[in-house]
């Protein structure tokens, strides 16, 4: 037996289970940094010298990377229709691209990192820095899961084009919405890390 | 429903004004709750013997039709909005908006630190003197006074041992060394947490000396012990031995008192000033 | 997910198994281990309550030469024993075992949505609940600033509260899968008919308790994460300027605030109370209305009451602080939010003590836990009242009365249920029913040692005696007159323990039973009893996918022959 509604949606709901799986898995991760920008606000407003993030921070690199993470989720929205197209090429090329534009983010991440290192600018160093660290830290890692993701359905997990494209397709529109989520998210940082 | 309470355990004496005040609203709302346990419980007791399976072989599908029930719980709503609006809020609106700054005040400063309560008192000229951080010590200077600002010149401090005049609003500024403590005096229904960080006003007016206190619990369990300051908010290992006491003086005792800590000053003070000359 | 036709090996059918009854199992056998392990640990707390600064006998070897549980070990237990009752023991049992188990059969559903994941969370839970014993091991002993992890204290507490740090987010993540599992589960797999309101009670709670702990554990993941920093990384979110801990100036940057923890902290603790009853209420619904053989009164009241418990669950949390100098416009809010959250629990108790009315009781061993259950968590409930009230809170705040109200909810509360629970069910899970005898004085021990060891602790709690004291209240006056109490606690509470022989026999000899393999001893109407083929079930749970005609407790109807009419029946 299998299980239902796998890749069909359940008329009533609307929705199959991984998408409806993947909307809650988001809510909860809303409210994890909900929590983080709440503790934010509690550490900013608790003081009365909170540094301006151009203080420390690099706006120029932050933008780039912002376009990038922007341009990486209309890319994925771009594969998982090319997948509804059936057209199989446009959709390596374009999770292609979203790969190449997270790793992008990645590597100007690094060198924004390194260079607040270089300067002894440690989370320890004050608040401001701790949650700047911990926040992007947090971030990061959900891009480099999301990575390990696209990764995975583009290479190895790419076969099942051939035996389910139904589900094929299903997953690459779940990964798309965690993909969304985490641009989202950095579309918040971005703001009320670099420029408030 | 006092008196039961007192029985159960609650201390006694309600040694401060708002402590009358506190035991009131504790004990409406044991009202409340024996009043729903027991009349929830006689029900219960009732049904388990009526519809037991021996006495009622046939189960009615229906069960109960009228709506008591629904007062009952409307019932309880009303009562709980009116400990709010009739209790809960003015005794707590005193509690935090009406802290005392009239002359006879008295100010003292309330330091927690692992596992000690220290106390700083402003002195004659009413105003605490500067402390920092980086002059601590723990035997010498606990606190941090500054002796060399003028306000900190008069400035008293002890360890564990807590002055007051009675009848007199005392207004304590409450905060901690290290970790969060909580300043509780039982017997007087005060308590506040102590959190790193912030100073916290919290005031009360006692309304009983040690003195008339150790009369009355002559005979309990604590005869012979005076009223003591507790910590109840886990600090550590020694959580459980910081214990505090405090004193409270008629005004002639208090005054003496505090003569007889600035005499105490005043000796400390000869004696750096011998040290130098030598 | 069609693994039913690749061969079964041990491992696969025992250990990596993607079914979710031996999911359900793997959790309960776990979760049982994890609450006798952190009773165990009260036991020897009670003995230095009992008899403070003595040697511990039998195992005191294992606290060092002077076989004492000195004081920094004594919060070491405190806070471990918190943490593995609740999140290694109740929540996995009520919610991990418990749900997964009965949810898919209760709601017509051959597995969970996500079976994988279902194995993932319970060895996330599995590898979770290790990380937090290792805390044990490690130089300065485990967790020592109690279950709520208080900072500074947490902060510069020993290495184990790093290990407790890592072990909450392993379970976090553990509990997040679960939940996911559940709200999808039952949103989706619902059998034809199963409409929300012919759910059966239990599934209900569980569908609201995986909405509490989706939302609720992130802010302390979050939180965990901030403190992690604050030990590894050196911040001080939670550190502010100027600290001094034992004559040392504190070097960090300072600026933080210990208030934001306890905010993260009570945003998630004050709904987790909440995961720790809801599942009990459905056990209890469950049987309450087959052993009264009637319908539940106001099955729609008890709906919608636990609801709006669910809601209001995330906006009561700072009645926890306020004692951290709240001013009034917080206390109003928290107050009056508290008191609007006890309504709901006044309705759902009321529903199910009218439930009786007109009922034919049958006093087996899992209705007796579940009528005890009334009444005790009746006590702890009530004791909220004044916990609730900041004016009172005054007083009672973090003394004995607290310990006592929370512990008549989740131990005579909770743990009945789940007792009842495993009762109630074993038969499902096994095909063998625990014996009646040894049950039935299983319960009225525990029943009694339970009042013994937790009604006192008001009377000590009224006397202003604080809780996390390492000597029971010797060091303090206003104890004095309360404090022989802690005698009679701790000798119930070992009382309690051995109580617990007759459920530990009574498990193992039934194990070694022959299988009676009845379908239904209980003559109930719910899918999980009528439809699957005969216990111990295999893969896929029926044999044909049930459709439901009816809600779910349609006892004594008028005119029907028998007095249970199975959900599944036409008509
Ligand atoms: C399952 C767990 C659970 C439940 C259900 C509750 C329920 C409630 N709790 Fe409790 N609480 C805890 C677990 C729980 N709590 C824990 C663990 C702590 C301590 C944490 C710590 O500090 O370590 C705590 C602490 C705690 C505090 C903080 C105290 C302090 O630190 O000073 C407060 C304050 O408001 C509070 C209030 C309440 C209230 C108002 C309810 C209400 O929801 C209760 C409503 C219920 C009723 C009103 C009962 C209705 C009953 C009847 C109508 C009678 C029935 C009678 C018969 C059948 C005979 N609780
Ligand atoms: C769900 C939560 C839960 C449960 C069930 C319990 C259960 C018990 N607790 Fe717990 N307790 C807490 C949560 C819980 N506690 C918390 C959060 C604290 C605060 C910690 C802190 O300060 O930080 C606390 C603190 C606390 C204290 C205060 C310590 C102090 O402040 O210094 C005491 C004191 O007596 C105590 C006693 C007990 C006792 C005697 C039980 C008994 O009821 C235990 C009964 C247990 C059983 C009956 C086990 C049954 C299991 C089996 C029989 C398994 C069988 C196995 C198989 C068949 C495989 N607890
Ligand atoms: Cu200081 Cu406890
Ligand atoms: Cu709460």
């Amino acid at each position: 037996m299998e299980i239902p509604y796998g890749v069909k949606e359940r008329p009533d709901t609307g929705l199959n289970n991984a998408k409806l799986g993947i909307w809650l898995f988001l809510a909860s991760e809303v409210m994890l940094f909900g929590g983080l920008f709440s503790a934010y606000i509690f550490l900013r407003t608790g003081v009365d010298d909170w540094p301006m993030g151009s203080k420390y921070l690099d706006v120029k690199m932050a933008t780039l990377n912002t376009l990038f993470l922007i341009t990486s989720s209309v890319t994925m929205v771009m594969s998982w229709a090319s997948l509804k197209l059936n057209d199989f090429k446009k959709f390596k090329l374009y999770a292609g691209s979203t790969l190449l534009l997270a790793c992008g983010f990645l590597v100007i991440k690094y060198f924004e990192y390194s260079s607040k290192f270089s300067y002894s600018y440690y989370p320890s160093t004050d608040n401001f820095l701790g949650i700047y660290f911990t926040m992007t830290g947090l971030h990061v890692i959900h891009v480099i899961g999301g990575i390990a993701v696209i990764a995975f359905l583009l290479f190895p997990g790419a076969k099942m084009w051939e035996t389910d494209p139904e589900r094929f397709t299903s997953r690459i529109e779940v990964t798309g919405l965690y993909w969304h989520f985490v641009d989202l998210v950095w579309i918040f940082l971005f703001p009320v890390l670099y420029l408030l | 429903m006092l008196e039961v309470l007192r029985k159960l355990g609650l201390p006694s004496v309600s040694a401060s004004t708002q402590g009358p005040s506190i035991d009131n609203i504790i004990s409406m709302v044991h009202w409340l709750m024996l009043v729903l346990f027991v009349g929830w419980g006689i029900f219960f007791i009732y049904t388990l013997l009526r519809f037991r399976e021996s006495k009622n072989p046939k189960a009615d599908y229906g069960g109960i039709k009228n709506h008591y029930s629904s007062y009952a719980e409307a019932g309880v709503a009303l009562i709980e909005i009116a400990l709010l609006f009739g209790f809960a809020f003015p005794i707590w609106a005193s509690r935090i908006n009406d802290v005392p700054q009239g002359p006879d005040t008295v100010q003292i400063r309330v330091i927690g630190q692992q596992f000690a309560w220290n106390i700083h008192y402003p002195g004659d000229d009413g105003v605490f003197g500067k402390t920092d951080v980086n002059l601590v010590n723990e035997q010498d200077n606990p606190i941090g006074i500054d002796r060399s600002d003028d306000f900190a010149k008069d400035d008293i401090w002890t360890i564990n041992q807590l002055h007051i005049p009675v009848n007199t609003p005392v207004n304590i500024l409450l905060s901690t060394k290290d970790v969060i403590h909580n300043f509780k005096l039982p017997e007087l229904r005060v308590s506040q947490d102590a959190i790193s960080g912030m100073q916290i006003p919290v005031w009360f007016e006692a309304t009983m000396t040690s003195e008339e206190f150790l009369e009355q619990s002559v005979g309990t369990g604590r005869e012979g012990k005076g009223f003591q300051i507790a910590c109840a908010q886990l600090c550590g290992l020694g959580h459980s031995k910081m214990v505090g006491y405090m004193t409270v003086h008629d005004d002639e005792g208090y005054s003496n008192w505090l003569e007889e800590q600035k005499e105490y000053l005043l000796e400390e003070d000869e004696d750096d000033w011998g040290d130098d000359e030598w | 997910m069609s693994d039913n036709h690749t061969k079964e090996t041990f491992f696969t059918k025992y250990i990596w198994s993607i079914d979710h009854k031996v999911i359900g199992i793997q959790y309960g056998i776990t979760a049982l281990l994890w609450l006798l392990v952190g009773f165990g640990l009260m036991m020897v707390m009670r003995y230095q309550l009992a008899y403070p600064d003595t040697q511990i006998p039998f195992i005191g070897w294992i606290f060092g030469e002077d076989k004492l549980l000195l004081p920094e070990k004594y919060n070491s237990l405190g806070a471990m024993h918190g943490t593995i009752m609740i999140f290694l023991g109740v929540v996995p049992l009520a919610f991990g075992a418990f749900g997964n188990y009965l949810v898919p059969l209760q709601i017509g559903a051959i597995d969970m949505a996500f079976p994988r994941l279902n194995a993932a969370s319970y060895w996330t839970y599995f590898l979770g609940s290790i990380i937090m014993v290792v805390g044990f091991f490690v130089p300065g002993g485990a967790a020592n600033s109690g279950w709520t992890s208080y900072p500074p204290l947490a902060d510069v507490a020993t290495a184990g509260q790093t290990v407790w740090l890592l072990g909450m987010v392993m379970l976090i993540t553990s509990s997040l899968l679960g939940s996911v599992n559940i709200m999808v589960t039952v949103i989706q797999l619902r059998a034809e008919g199963m409409t929300w309101f012919r759910l059966p009670i239990f599934v209900w709670t569980q569908f609201i308790t995986a909405f509490l702990l989706l939302l609720a554990f992130p802010p302390l993941e979050a939180a965990g994460i901030l403190q992690l920093m604050d030990r590894l990384a050196g911040t001080s979110f939670f550190l502010p300027t100027g600290l001094v801990v034992s004559g040392e100036v504190l070097t960090n940057a300072g600026g933080g605030s210990p208030l934001l923890w306890q905010h993260l902290f009570w945003f998630l603790a004050h709904p987790e109370v909440y995961v720790l009853i809801l599942p009990a209420f459905g056990i209890i619904s469950e049987i309450i209305a087959n052993n009264t053989r009637k319908p539940l009164s106001g099955y729609k009241s008890l709906v919608y009451a636990m609801t709006f418990l669910g809601f209001m669950s995330f906006v009561v949390w700072a009645h926890h602080m306020y004692l951290t100098g709240m001013g009034t416009t917080m206390g109003a809010f928290f107050q009056t939010t508290t008191m609007i959250i006890s309504i709901p629990s006044v309705v759902i108790l009321t529903a199910l003590l009218l439930s009786l009315w007109g009922g034919s009781i049958r006093f087996n061993t899992p209705m007796l836990f579940a009528l005890a259950f009334l009444p005790m968590f009746g006590i702890g409930g009530l004791t909220g009242l004044p916990l609730g009230l900041a004016a009172a809170d005054i007083h009672l705040h973090d003394t004995y009365y607290v310990i006592g109200h929370f512990h008549y909810v989740v131990a005579p509360g909770t743990l009945f249920a789940l007792f009842a629970g495993v009762y109630f069910w074993f038969p499902k899970v096994t095909g063998k029913s625990l014996n009646e005898s040894l049950g039935k004085l299983h319960f009225y021990f525990s029943f009694i040692f339970m009042n013994g060891v937790f009604m006192p602790m008001f009377i000590q709690g009224l006397a202003g005696v604080s809780r996390r004291l390492a000597d029971g209240g010797q060091a303090y006056a206003h104890a004095a007159d309360v404090i022989y109490l802690n005698e009679i606690m701790s000798w119930s509470a070992w009382l309690l323990g051995m109580a617990q022989l007759f459920f530990i026999a009574n498990v193992v000899l039934t194990l070694f039973k022959a299988r009676t393999g009845e379908i239904n001893p209980w003559n109930a109407t719910t899918i999980d009893w009528t439809e699957t083929t005969s216990p111990p079930l295999g893969h896929g749970n029926f044999e044909k996918i049930p459709v439901v005609y009816r809600g779910p407790y349609e006892y004594s109807v008028p005119g029907s022959k028998i007095d249970f009419t199975p959900q599944t029946e036409k008509g």
